[in-house]
C-alpha cells in the first residue's frame, strides 16, 4: 500500500472541512432561495472565475487543494487561471484559448462519458 | 336543464355515472388506495419504448376497460372526451388514435377529468346517450416536461407534489342506476400571484375556494349538505390553506373534506412531500375509490372539485404567476 | 389582515404555511458527502503527484476520475439518489456538473442520438459553461489591459 504513504492527513482533513463548506454554501442557496440548480451552478462558476481573477482563490487552493478545486467554484478557478497564464504567454488572444485549453479535460469527459452513459442506460423512475 | 346563480347549471334528468375504471403506477400501488384500482403496473414503461408511449398506453388500456365493463357496445358510445398534461395533450390523441368515436381533447390542466365529467353531462342532457370522459398523467413524462431530467440529482422541496402516473375513465349514460352528476359548477381563472412552480397547492388553493364559495352560493347548499367534498390535487399544503381560508369566509368544511393528493399517497413513508398531483390523481382516486363509496352508499352525496394549475415550463421559466382554476361536479346516489 | 385582500398578503400567508425543508440536516450531509467527494479528489491528486505529474495534470485526472465516476453513475441510475440525500453535498463538486449532462443525455435519448442526446445534452450544464468561459474570457481581457 505504497500509496497510502503518499497522502498527507493533514492536507486531506484541510480538503474535507473546505470542500464540505462549500457546498454547505450551495445546501443554504437550495434550501433559503428559490433558485433552480442551473442557476446555483452557474453562481459558482461565475463567483470561482472571478475570484480566481482577483488573485483570491488561490489562497483557498493554496489552503485546501481539492477541497477547492473539485468544487464548481474551483472550475470556474481553472477557467480564469488558464486565461491569465494563455494571455501572459500570447497576449490577448490568451484570453479566448487560455480558460477553455485549461479546462478541456473535464468538459471533454463530460461530454464523452455522457453520451456512452446514454447508450448503454435507460433513465428509471425514481422509487422516491 | 337549468342554469343555477352564475356558474353552475343543474341537470332535469341527471346523467348516470355508468361505469368507471383506473389504472395506477408502480407508486401509486404501494400506497394507501393500492386496492381500490382496477390495475397496477408492475414498472413505468408498460413494455413501452418512451414515457410518452407509456402514458398513451395507460390511458388507451383504461378507456377500453371502462367500455368493456360497462357492459355498452363502443359503437354505441357518441362521443370521447379526453385530456392529459403533455403539450397539445399528446398521450390522449395518440392513445385515443384508433378509438373510432368523436373525440373532443379538452386541457384543464390537473382539473381536466373533472372539466371532462361537466361536458360530458352537458352532451348527454343535450343530445348523446353515452359518452367517455378519460384523463391520464405520468410521473416520468410530467417531470421532463415541466421540471428535470429523472437522472438529475436533485432536492425536491417539501412543498412540492408527485405526479401521479395512472389514468381513470368514466363511462356516462342518460339511464341507469346512478351514482348521478346533479349539478356542475365551471370555475373561474383565479391567480393570486403565486410564482413557485413547486408549491403548486398554494396556488391553486384560492380557485379551489372561489368554485366552491361559488357551488353553494349557487345551489343555496352548505358544506354538511355532502358527505365528502374531495379536491383534486391540493395536497397537504393546499389542503391546510383552503380549509383555513373557507373558514374565513365562513364555511367550515373541516369534517368532511380532504383532498385526492393526500389520500392516494403515504406521505410518510412514501416520501411524496406534499402529495399527488396531476390529471390522474383525482380521475384515479375518483375512478377507483370514490365511485366504489358512491355504489356501496358508503358516501351518498360527493362534491367533486378538480384543481389545475394553468401554467406551463414556459411561463414558469419567464417569471409568470400561476393562474389557478377549479371545477367541480356533484355527484349523488 | 385576511390572506386574500391582495397578492401580497396571500404570498405571505403562503410562506408561512409551507414546511420549510429540514436545512440543518440537509447542511450536514451535503458537508460531509462534499467533503468526501473533494478527500476523493485530494487522494487521487496525491497519487498523481507522487508518481511525479505535475499540479496542472493530477488536476487534469481528478477531473475525469471524478466526472467518469458521476457518469458512471448516473448511468446505473444511483445519483439521484445520492443527490436526494447529499443535495448540494453532490450538486457543487464537479461530480454535479457532470450529473447535469448526463442525465438530459439519457433522458432525451427517446429523441434521437443527434437532436435528443447531443442537442439536449447542455440543457442544465450550458449555462455553467456559457457564464464560465465568458467570466473566464473577461478576466482575461482584463488582465491583459491593466497589467
Amino acid at each position: 500500500m505504497d500509496w497510502l504513504q503518499s497522502i498527507e492527513w493533514m492536507a486531506l482533513l484541510k480538503c474535507f472541512v473546505t470542500g464540505g463548506l462549500i457546498c454547505v454554501i450551495g445546501q443554504i442557496l437550495i434550501d433559503k432561495t428559490k433558485l433552480t440548480p442551473a442557476r446555483i451552478l452557474v453562481i459558482f462558476v461565475t463567483t470561482g472565475a472571478i475570484l480566481g481573477g482577483l488573485g483570491i482563490y488561490q489562497y483557498i487552493v493554496d489552503f485546501a487543494g481539492a477541497g477547492a478545486t473539485v468544487p464548481l467554484t474551483g472550475f470556474g478557478y481553472n477557467l480564469a487561471k488558464g486565461a491569465i497564464k494563455a494571455v501572459k504567454e500570447i497576449g490577448i488572444l490568451g484570453a479566448f484559448t487560455g480558460g477553455v485549453t485549461a479546462a478541456a479535460g473535464g468538459i471533454s469527459a463530460a461530454i464523452f462519458f455522457g453520451y456512452i452513459a446514454s447508450l448503454i442506460s435507460k433513465p428509471k423512475m425514481k422509487k422516491e | 336543464m337549468k342554469k343555477l346563480g352564475k356558474q353552475t347549471i343543474k341537470f332535469d334528468n341527471p346523467p348516470c355515472i355508468t361505469e368507471v375504471a383506473s389504472i395506477v403506477g408502480p407508486k401509486e400501488a404501494d400506497g394507501p388506495l393500492a386496492k381500490y384500482f382496477d390495475q397496477c403496473l408492475e414498472d413505468e414503461f408498460w413494455g413501452e419504448k418512451t414515457w410518452e408511449k407509456s402514458e398513451s398506453k395507460i390511458i388507451k388500456e383504461t378507456v377500453n376497460m371502462a367500455i368493456a365493463k360497462s357492459g355498452i357496445s363502443s359503437t354505441d358510445i357518441e362521443y370521447c372526451f379526453a385530456g392529459d398534461l403533455l403539450n397539445q395533450c399528446i398521450s390522449s390523441s395518440f392513445g385515443l388514435r384508433e378509438l373510432n368515436m368523436p373525440f373532443l381533447g379538452i386541457f384543464g390542466a390537473c382539473s381536466t377529468f373533472v372539466e371532462g365529467l361537466s361536458l360530458g353531462a352537458i352532451m348527454i342532457e343535450a343530445c348523446a346517450q353515452n359518452v367517455l370522459c378519460a384523463a391520464s398523467s405520468h410521473f416520468c413524462s410530467a417531470e421532463k416536461q415541466f421540471r428535470f431530467p429523472l437522472e438529475l440529482g436533485n432536492q425536491r422541496p417539501q412543498t412540492s407534489q408527485w405526479t401521479v402516473t395512472g389514468a381513470g375513465s368514466a363511462v356516462l349514460s342518460k339511464t341507469g342506476s346512478g351514482p348521478y352528476i346533479t349539478h356542475i359548477t365551471s370555475g373561474k381563472i383565479v391567480d393570486m400571484g403565486i410564482k413557485d412552480a413547486n408549491n403548486m397547492g398554494a396556488a391553486m388553493a384560492p380557485a379551489a375556494l372561489d368554485t366552491l364559495i361559488c357551488h353553494f352560493k349557487d345551489t343555496g347548499r352548505s358544506p354538511n349538505y355532502y358527505d365528502a367534498i374531495i379536491t383534486g390535487d391540493l395536497g397537504h399544503v393546499g389542503k391546510e390553506i383552503l380549509i383555513e381560508l373557507a373558514q374565513d369566509k365562513g364555511y367550515n368544511i373541516k369534517s368532511n373534506y380532504n383532498d385526492c393528493g393526500v389520500l392516494i399517497f403515504d406521505k410518510e413513508k412514501q416520501d411524496t412531500h406534499s402529495g399527488g398531483s396531476g390529471c390522474g390523481c383525482c380521475a384515479t382516486v375518483f375512478s377507483g375509490y370514490f365511485f366504489k363509496q358512491l355504489k356501496d352508499k358508503k358516501i351518498k352525496r360527493l362534491l367533486l372539485i378538480a384543481t389545475g394549475a394553468l401554467t406551463n415550463s414556459t411561463s414558469t421559466q419567464q417569471g409568470e404567476s400561476i393562474p389557478g382554476i377549479a371545477h367541480a361536479v356533484s355527484i349523488e346516489i | 389582515m385576511k390572506p386574500l385582500d391582495s397578492k401580497k398578503d396571500y404570498q405571505n400567508y403562503v410562506d408561512k404555511k409551507s414546511p420549510n425543508s429540514p436545512i440543518w440536516k440537509n447542511c450536514l450531509n451535503a458537508f460531509w458527502v462534499g467533503g468526501l467527494i473533494c478527500s476523493i479528489g485530494q487522494i487521487i491528486m496525491s497519487i498523481c503527484k507522487s508518481r511525479g505529474l505535475s499540479t496542472e495534470i493530477s488536476g487534469t485526472i481528478v477531473s475525469i476520475v471524478l466526472i467518469a465516476l458521476s457518469a458512471f453513475l448516473t448511468g446505473l441510475n444511483l445519483f439521484n439518489k445520492v443527490g436526494k440525500f447529499a443535495g448540494a453535498g453532490s450538486l457543487i463538486p464537479i461530480t454535479g456538473f457532470a450529473n447535469s449532462i448526463v442525465s438530459p443525455a439519457m433522458e432525451y435519448k427517446s429523441e434521437g442520438y443527434v437532436m435528443g442526446v447531443g442537442g439536449k445534452m447542455f440543457t442544465v450544464a450550458g449555462p455553467v459553461l456559457v457564464f464560465g468561459i465568458s467570466a473566464s474570457i473577461i478576466v482575461g481581457l482584463i488582465y491583459f489591459i491593466f497589467i
